[in-house]
């Protein structure tokens, strides 16, 4: 694949005000029998409003928890960690569902659609939780389908589409809340080399275009080359945090031009 | 999540395994529908006895004259001479509980009517007997105070003494000789059938005026016993504590000695025979419950299944905000809508197959609405109780593993 250099407009930057997340010394380990299993020694970082991070590193390098712990999924055992300038470790299991339910967006490596429910119901998943009137949650629903381009398959069941119209359902669904962060994990993991530019075509186009602040968790160089950060885990600690120079981004749009289409 | 969508999603889930849905299903309509037809033979059971006892006379009390110890040897009830008209009117008189009260006795007899005769027991009573024992005639009348006042010869008849008697022929105004004393027959009693408490087919008897019988018939002075009703059925415990009082007084019997009578109450008898019918429907439900209870534990099992089955669905629900109580309520829902629908389904079952048995074999069938209720809330509770760990444990799952769950 070839990475073509492309200019970032400005809007990114102006949105990216403030740090949405903030974590301090993170530490978590689990307790397995005798043995105590280090996940997280201490991850210190912020992310800013309107960012688009990939997070690497091998398995076993801590960044799985380091998504559970963003997520609301998990908590670390030591250290802060600062959602929207609000410390985690005070909510509740009521008050981190909430959380989860309006503020974060999950897409997942294996989509993790509902079987035998509609690409419209699993897109309105979340808003049912949230309990929005029946016709809001409509609306949102086709609004989001409508923002990865799949308005016209609202009605087909997950068996009846693609493994990349699944992940823009998946996204879909993570966007329906109108959340603050989208949380990825391996969303291209499942995915061929083609399809997984689409998503982060997707990806950055919901970052620039709404200012979605992005984390995705990857493991593949050239995904990752997608986002404007890149930070690197190894044995639970942040082992490199960069970012992109703008002129080195790579546009997936682009990307998507020089590649072979299905029918090639 | 709203209790709409809930509802809605629970539906669907059941849906989605028919088979499985409807074989669960079937424990329950098997367990209710059991439980509403043994309730409804055992009410069946328990109204025909009150019919019966109740066709015997309501609030009726039976005062027979006793044994008498004579030199350590007891003579056996009807032994007395000491019961006698004047008791009677003192019961009356003296006891306010005791609306009505009729002197009896009575004798076995050879009975003719032109060429056919039949052997028969003749009571002498009072009028107001007809009305304690509940019994109007079928044909002509009973007789009257001033029948009994001059000693007629009239006779009211049973109605099976009328069959072997008279066969097709009216007997009204037919004159019939009882120890060849021409008696003229004024009415016939309505056929009353078989007793309950002992068997003996009551429509064998003929009643005369019990004057007639003790001045013309026997001679006897004394009485068998007294035939009284009390003004109500809550009113005949304590008549028969006065009659006692009253008979032990008027008998001069002194404390710690035996009657020389005996007291029956109606309402004992009732009561007991209640009793044995209610502790049939008692324990005709109680074996029918434990299918119910199996039927329960079917929905637990299945609801166990389902929750691991969607171990993943639970996870994603759990990441994307659904609370605990989101996650516990929909599973809770799920046995709840099963047992229900069970439950509706397995009332008409029961209904349906209570109807079949009462047609099938002729036993009285009663199902009440009291039951009905019973077994709908019955079931409700079965699909909250049952569905209550499964869907804890669904609440319980950690999102991060559920999600990692093939």
């Amino acid at each position: 694949m070839t990475t073509v250099p492309r200019s970032v407009p400005e809007t990114v930057a102006a949105k990216a005000s403030g740090a949405v997340i903030r974590v301090q010394d993170l530490h978590k380990y689990y307790v397995m029998g005798d043995n105590r299993v280090h996940a997280l020694r201490g991850v210190t970082l912020e992310i800013a409003r309107g960012e688009f991070v990939a997070v690497m590193g091998a398995s076993g390098s801590g960044k799985s928890t380091f998504m559970n712990i963003l997520g609301c999924l998990d908590k670390p055992t030591s250290g802060h960690y600062y959602l929207e300038g609000t410390d985690v470790a005070r909510f509740t299991k009521g008050d981190l569902a909430k959380i989860r339910n309006q503020r974060i967006g999950f897409v997942f490596q294996g989509f993790n659609l509902l079987a035998r429910t509609t690409a419209l119901e699993n897109t309105e998943l979340p808003a049912l939780y949230s309990r929005l009137p029946r016709e809001e949650r409509h609306k949102r629903a086709m609004e989001a389908l409508n923002m990865v381009g799949l308005a016209d398959r609202h009605d087909h069941y997950p068996s009846q589409l693609s493994g990349g119209q699944q992940q823009r359902v998946a996204i879909a669904r993570g966007l329906v809340n109108q959340p603050s962060i989208l949380l990825a994990d391996e969303p291209t993991g499942n995915l061929d080399s083609r399809t997984s530019v689409e998503i982060m075509e997707i990806f950055q186009d919901l970052n620039k275009n709404n200012g979605l602040t992005i984390i995705m968790v990857t493991h593949e160089m050239d995904i990752a080359q997608f986002a404007r950060r890149q930070i690197v885990f190894r044995d639970g600690t942040v082992r490199s945090d960069r970012y992109t120079p703008p002129n080195d981004c790579v546009d997936a749009a682009y990307v998507l031009k020089s590649m072979p289409t299905l029918e090639d | 999540m709203d209790f709409l969508s809930t509802m809605r999603l629970a539906l669907r889930a059941l849906a989605r395994n028919k088979m499985r849905s409807g074989l669960t299903m079937l424990g329950i309509i098997i367990g209710v529908g059991a439980v509403i037809a043994m309730v409804g033979i055992g009410q069946g059971a328990d109204r025909q006895i009150q019919d019966q006892i109740a066709a015997l006379g309501s609030n009726m009390l039976f005062v027979g004259s006793g044994s008498v110890n004579r030199g350590g040897m007891r003579m056996g009830s009807g032994a007395t001479k000491t019961l006698v008209q004047d008791d009677a009117a003192a019961i009356l008189r003296e006891c306010p509980q005791v609306a009505a009260g009729s002197a009896g006795t009575v004798t076995g007899a050879q009975v003719v009517h032109e060429n056919d005769n039949w052997n028969t027991q003749v009571y002498g009573v009072e009028p107001a007997y007809f009305d304690i024992r509940n019994w109007p005639p079928s044909m002509g009348v009973t007789f009257d105070q001033s029948e009994v006042d001059r000693a007629a010869n009239v006779a009211v008849i049973g109605e099976t003494v009328r069959k072997n008697l008279f066969a097709a022929a009216s007997p009204l105004g037919e004159t019939i000789r009882i120890k060849n004393l021409p008696f003229t027959v004024i009415g016939v009693l309505s056929a009353k059938g078989t007793s309950a408490a002992q068997g003996n087919d009551q429509d064998d008897a003929i009643f005369i005026p019990v004057s007639t019988h003790q001045k013309k018939l026997t001679g006897d002075t004394w009485l068998r016993f007294i035939n009284v009703s009390a003004v109500s059925q809550a009113a005949s415990v304590g008549a028969q504590g006065c009659i006692t009082a009253l008979l032990r007084d008027r008998h001069r019997i002194r404390a710690g000695q035996d009657d020389d009578f005996f007291v029956r109450n109606l309402k004992d008898m009732a009561d007991s025979a209640a009793q044995a019918s209610r502790i049939m429907t008692i324990l005709l439900a109680s074996i029918a419950s434990v299918s119910l209870l199996v039927g329960g534990i079917g929905i637990m099992n299945i609801m166990l299944v389902s929750v691991t089955e969607r171990t993943r669905e639970i996870g994603i629900r759990i990441a994307i905000g659904a609370t605990e109580q989101d996650v516990q309520r929909q599973f809770l829902i799920e046995a709840f809508v099963l047992s229900v629908i069970g439950g509706g389904i397995g009332i008409l079952f029961g209904i349906a197959s209570s109807w079949v048995i009462s047609a099938q074999f002729k036993w009285p069938v009663l199902i009440s609405p009291m039951s009905i209720v019973v077994a709908a809330l019955f079931s409700m509770a079965i699909g909250i109780f049952f569905g209550f760990y499964p869907a804890r444990k669904a609440s319980r799952l950690d999102p991060i593993e559920a999600l990692r769950y093939e």
